[in-house]
């Protein structure tokens, strides 16, 4: 095993993350992967059809999978040490690459955009993306990585179904006490935000949850998916899953148009790479206008009424 | 019930990073503030203390000397402060940090550790879970709305898809999130008090690391390389006349979207 993947288990699919991760990884030597939750021989094909050899299983019931996930790990590289093991920025990745770090006695490459192996070293950008740094792991291997979503594309090259080997959660004691006890999905429409084509969103500009449907109704005229800023997500105006940026979702669609968004640093990290990008803000000196290819200066109650009128006017 | 609140203080977000030329690491000024995110961990803080006769411990690991951060957080309500604060600290890489800060919490004792989700300038994001790793508890992140109580703590946990509600015994480590709570502002009373309250200054050695624990060489990774990245270009920027959805429309077309 060259490097490790972690997987954690998303709506019956290996998480975005790990399919971006195991194709990047099979780029640089074999890979297997570490895959949390219920499981399934499609789940564990759809890993091998993007280069996984092995994966690794284990699922963690209600228990909070991260202490047992990290022991578990430590136990699999401690036989035949892989040089990296690495994670996507998923809330349980996050949980196990920490706990393992610590663990290990190891530091944790964070926000990698770029990696290569022998030595380890990635590139991430930091300072909002104003500059990018090279990191070397000098600790002995492996090294923990934590990728950015979407620095690497995830290939269907066409695998084999990889050999899987059921790991039982070992028992952590204390650390491992914690249980899920109930799991709530928000239902949503329209297409999935972070595979979209053409994203919608909106931030305080708006100026309450009662404007809200301008940036679904333009979403639902454009087929698009519908995002926000942080600010309009800790309002309780739409749901965390909608949020774009550091600690939402990372989004590159052909066009992204952010509504009364002021463009903070961690905001624009999610979404600096949209092909397209256009701006509606009424403060000419708003950061969201040095990346967009289009800014109108203007009132979102004004220009977003009249977007969607022309636009239903053309159908 | 016994609250430590780890708080990180950080440059003003307000003035533009430097990177030092030589180390890659960000200036850090002598005067620094209160990290944004770390005033949800206070404000949780605060609320289950007041609910479960508890007291709120802040812990900060920072090597400026500065005190400017940790009184904001005093000024909110807490009740005293424990501050590592030591040169060969700087440079340290998030484990360093969290074993620095779990031997100071362990010292102090505690049924409860809150921190944030992730810091404005280092945004690793993995200090809680470290911290929890190495004091063998529980790491309850990206918590949102947090009950505690009768030896246990119950969150909502924000996940990519909704949330899930889950149940720790205590001891354990909580991540907040910026959605948890609406933190407090400190009052004249409050800003005043803070000044009287006790803050134990701390260096690594009083904690037991060795200075080659600790800083740069403790790290187990090196920035081999800076460079600035080439910034996105500002495009065509229009004052709204009353028409500039018809400008919108026409990109739209251009990038055959419609
Ligand atoms: C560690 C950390 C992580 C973070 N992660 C994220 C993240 O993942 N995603 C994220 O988005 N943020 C994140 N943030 C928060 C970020 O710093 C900003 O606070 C947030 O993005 C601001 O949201 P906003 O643009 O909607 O609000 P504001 O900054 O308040 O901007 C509102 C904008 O609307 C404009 N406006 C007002 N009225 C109108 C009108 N009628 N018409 C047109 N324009 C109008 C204003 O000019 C202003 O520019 C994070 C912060 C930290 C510290
Ligand atoms: N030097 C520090 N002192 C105190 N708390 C810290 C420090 N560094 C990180 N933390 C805590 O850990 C959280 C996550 O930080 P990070 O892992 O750096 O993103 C922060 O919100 C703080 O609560």
């Amino acid at each position: 095993m060259a490097i490790l993947v972690f997987s954690e288990e998303s709506d019956g699919h290996a998480s975005a993350s790990a399919l971006e991760l195991t194709s990047k990884a099979a780029s640089l030597g074999e890979v297997a992967v570490f895959h949390v939750g219920e499981g399934s021989a499609d789940t564990f094909a759809e890993l091998g059809a993007h280069g996984a050899t092995s994966v690794h299983h284990m699922d963690p019931g209600d228990g909070l999978p991260a202490a047992p996930a990290a022991a578990a790990i430590a136990d699999l590289v401690a036989g035949d040490a892989p040089a990296a093991v690495l994670f996507g920025m998923g809330n349980t990745d996050r949980d196990v690459a920490g706990r393992l770090s610590a663990r290990l006695g190891k530091p944790v490459l964070a926000a990698a955009a770029d990696l290569s192996i022998d030595p380890v070293r990635v590139t991430s950008e930091i300072l909002g993306g104003t500059q990018q740094i090279i990191t070397e792991a000098t600790a002995e291997s492996p090294a923990l990585v934590i990728a950015r979503p979407k620095a690497f594309d995830a290939a269907d090259t066409g695998g084999p179904a990889p050999a899987t080997i059921a790991v039982a959660a070992p028992d952590v004691g204390r650390s491992g006490s914690a249980v899920v006890l109930e799991r709530h999905a928000e239902q949503h429409e329209g297409p999935d935000l972070g595979a979209a084509n053409v994203v919608v969103s909106g931030g305080r500009g708006l100026g309450g949850a009662d404007n809200w449907h301008l940036v679904e109704e333009l979403a639902a005229e454009l087929d698009a998916a519908v995002g926000a800023s942080r600010a309009v997500v800790d309002a309780g105006w739409v749901p965390y899953s909608l949020q774009v940026g550091q600690t939402g979702k990372t989004v590159k669609p052909s066009v992204y148009i952010a509504a009364g968004i002021s463009g903070a640093m961690q905001h624009m990290v999610g979404m600096k790479d949209a092909a397209t990008i256009i701006a509606i803000n009424k403060d000419p000196d708003a950061p969201i206008f040095g990346i967009a290819d289009l800014g109108v200066v203007g009132d979102v109650h004004q220009v977003l009424p009249k977007l969607i009128e022309a636009l239903r006017a053309r159908t | 019930m016994k609250i430590a609140v780890c708080v990180k203080q950080i440059p003003d977000p307000a003035t533009p990073y430097e990177l030092d030329a030589e180390s890659h690491f960000v200036v850090r000024p002598q005067d620094q503030v209160l990290d944004d995110t770390d005033r949800y961990g206070v404000e949780v803080g605060l609320q289950l203390a007041e609910a479960n006769e508890g007291t709120v411990t802040l812990f900060s690991m920072s090597p400026s000397g500065s005190l400017q951060g940790i009184r904001q957080a005093l000024a909110m309500g807490a009740d005293k402060a424990v501050l590592i604060d030591d040169d060969t600290l700087r440079g340290s890489a998030a484990l360093t940090t969290a074993r620095v800060l779990a031997a100071a919490i362990e010292r102090e004792g505690f049924d409860l550790v809150i921190a944030g989700t992730e810091s404005t300038d280092g945004s690793s994001g993995v200090v809680p879970q470290q911290i929890a790793e190495i004091l063998d508890v529980p790491a309850l992140s990206f918590a949102r709305h947090v009950e505690a109580g009768d030896g246990k703590v119950t969150i909502e946990r924000q996940t990519a898809s909704g949330y899930d509600v889950v149940e720790s015994p205590l001891p354990a480590v909580l991540a907040v999130t910026s959605g948890s709570v609406e933190p407090r502002y400190p009052t004249f009373k409050g800003i005043m008090g803070a000044k009287q309250k006790p803050i134990d200054t701390l260096t690594a050695g009083d904690l037991g690391f060795g200075s080659d624990d600790v800083g740069i060489g403790g790290a187990g990774q090196d920035i081999t390389a800076v460079a600035p990245i080439a910034s996105r270009q500002a495009g065509e920027i229009i004052d709204d006349d009353g028409e500039a959805h018809l400008r919108i429309i026409a990109l739209l077309q251009e990038t055959k979207v419609i």
